[in-house]
């Protein structure tokens, strides 16, 4: 463990800069996969034929491994940072698609029945009630997604993308323990830190609401 | 002000219409309550009102404007809409609720702020105390007061009540049921009620019709109805104690005498219904009560005999 430090503080240059590639790569296809999947699944909550096609053809990419995603990049895309970025992306989409269009579609029937009822048009009754009443399901959603990225970018290196799985990868070659944990700590405290997080977030953001 | 005219509803891949080649006129400021068993068609006879199920066949005419002749979300708008399960919007406040009518009216936020006030003192609840408050924070009846107030905030002429009590304990319910029918004299608002429960239809309603297989049997006051029912099946609907029912319809004020009861009666006030006054007569083992006003003074008497033949 101590072996591990002293090679960050003698290569602090290059920890960062994987550090920094790691969050980057986290951050943008996060960033991706909420814009396509949130807007996806506000476009397929009123469109029951459209939504059906969607919800199977997304089901099905969850069923792929994280590296499975990864190594189908390569020959599309290359290798880099910014196939990592797509391959993420495709990883993140189904857990922020698919709580998102649930929750919109399951909320509160009564409330939707008053809101039509009382002269609401369809496009009223998502934005001020159904996407207010499924910002806890879209959280989570989002939530479930943040994790399997940040675990996800460990395999980056496999295509070239870079960040902290690199030091794993190279500590894996080269038989080098520490070298692994120059990897792994730091990803293991960021996937932990990412979840406690945003757990209370959620926690703080939804809680004074109960349903009635 | 509603007129429906030989409607009929048919659903896809059913024999029966639910709503078959029904007509009915409520006049301003009536209320109607629609009565029957369940799937008689009543709930789909209101909701063709404000469009939220289309009609088959038949016209369908509100304030004189054909309903399939206007945009049902603004048609809808100035209709009030009050379901049984309140369906209030948990991530709005009190005041939110209430002034989502108005908001799609496009009113100033110094008038909504004015009627949603206006509007909770009506339904007797306090606006200091709830307009900042959440739904999930009230109770069942204070819910359904809100939901009330909710539908009447845009003032609109018309008023559909899909079970608006149902879903209450039976003390709310009748808390409620009395104060409605006190807020509808002072509203004066065209009311359609789809009800199952007879009580409540005699309360609230100025006409009753009794649905049966998508058609009316009867459209009367409830006085009629209950004691003339128009045939076998509505005499079975409105059941053995409809003449129990049919005393609640009036009060002791109406059935009294003025002379003053014999030596030492019971008493019972003047706004009291004839049923609670027959039943304080059982209880008591008397032919005759004293009536009181407010104040407690006597007026008049009341006989078991005012009382059968009223």
């Amino acid at each position: 463990m101590s072996e591990t430090l002293t090679w960050i503080m003698n290569h602090r240059p290059e920890f960062y800069r994987a550090l920094g590639q790691h969050l980057l790569m986290c951050g943008v296809s996060m960033a991706f996969a909420l814009l396509l999947g949130l807007s996806l699944a506000i476009l397929i909550v009123n469109r029951r034929g459209l939504a059906f096609s969607v919800v199977n053809g997304v089901s099905a990419l969850r069923a792929l491994p994280s590296l499975a995603i990864l190594a189908i990049m390569m020959p599309l895309l290359g290798i880099g940072l910014w196939p990592s970025i797509v391959a993420l992306t495709v990883l993140a989409l189904p857990p922020i698609l698919l709580n998102a269009y649930v929750g919109l579609r399951d909320v509160d029937p009564d409330a939707v029945e008053a809101a039509i009822g009382m002269g609401m048009s369809r496009g009223q009754v998502l934005r001020r009630i159904r996407i207010w009443l499924a910002a806890p399901a879209m959280f989570a959603g989002a939530r479930t997604a943040a994790v399997q990225v940040l675990a996800g970018a460990t395999l980056a290196p496999f295509i070239g993308g870079g960040g902290l799985g690199d030091f794993i990868v190279t500590g894996i070659s080269i038989m080098d323990t520490s070298r692994m944990l120059v990897g792994a700590v730091p990803i293991a405290l960021l996937a932990l830190g990412v979840e406690l997080i945003l757990s209370l977030a959620e926690r703080l953001l939804f809680a004074g609401r109960a349903r009635t | 002000m509603i007129t429906l005219e030989h409607v009929t509803k048919r659903y896809p891949g059913t024999a029966v219409p639910a709503v078959d080649d029904l007509s009915l006129h409520v006049p301003e400021g009536m209320t109607v309550a629609l009565i029957g068993p369940s799937g008689c068609g009543k709930t789909t006879t209101m909701r063709m009102i404000n469009r939220l199920v289309d009609p088959t066949t038949g016209k369908i005419l509100v304030n004189g404007e054909d309903v399939t002749q206007v945009d049902p979300v603004l048609l809808r708008r100035h209709i009030g809409y009050v379901i049984q399960q309140v369906g209030l919007f948990p991530h709005m406040t009190i005041a939110q609720n209430i002034a989502a009518v108005p908001k799609l009216l496009g009113w100033d936020q110094a008038r909504i702020a004015r009627r949603t006030e206006e509007l909770l003192h009506l339904v007797g609840l306090d606006p200091g105390q709830m307009l900042e408050r959440y739904p999930a924070q009230l109770s069942g009846g204070q819910r359904q007061r809100v939901g009330v107030a909710r539908a009447l905030a845009g003032d609109p002429p018309v008023l559909l009540m899909d079970e608006p009590f149902g879903a209450l304990d039976p003390i709310a319910r009748s808390l409620l049921q009395a104060e409605f029918s006190q807020i509808l004299k002072r509203v004066r608002k065209t009311v359609v009620l789809v009800t199952h429960d007879l009580d409540e239809a005699a309360r609230l309603g100025d006409r009753i019709a009794i649905m049966k297989s998508g058609r009316i049997v009867q459209y009367d006051t409830p006085n009629v109805v209950l004691s003339h029912p128009a045939d076998a099946f509505v005499e079975n609907f409105v059941g053995v104690d409809r003449a129990l029912v049919r005393l609640s319809l009036f009060t002791a004020g109406d059935a009294m005498t003025a002379e003053l009861p014999p030596g030492h009666t019971g008493v019972v006030g003047l706004g009291s219904n004839l049923r609670d006054a027959l039943a304080l007569m059982v209880a008591a083992n008397s032919d005759v009560l004293g009536v009181v006003d407010e104040f407690g003074a006597l007026k008049g008497r009341l006989t078991r005999q005012a009382i059968f033949s009223i």
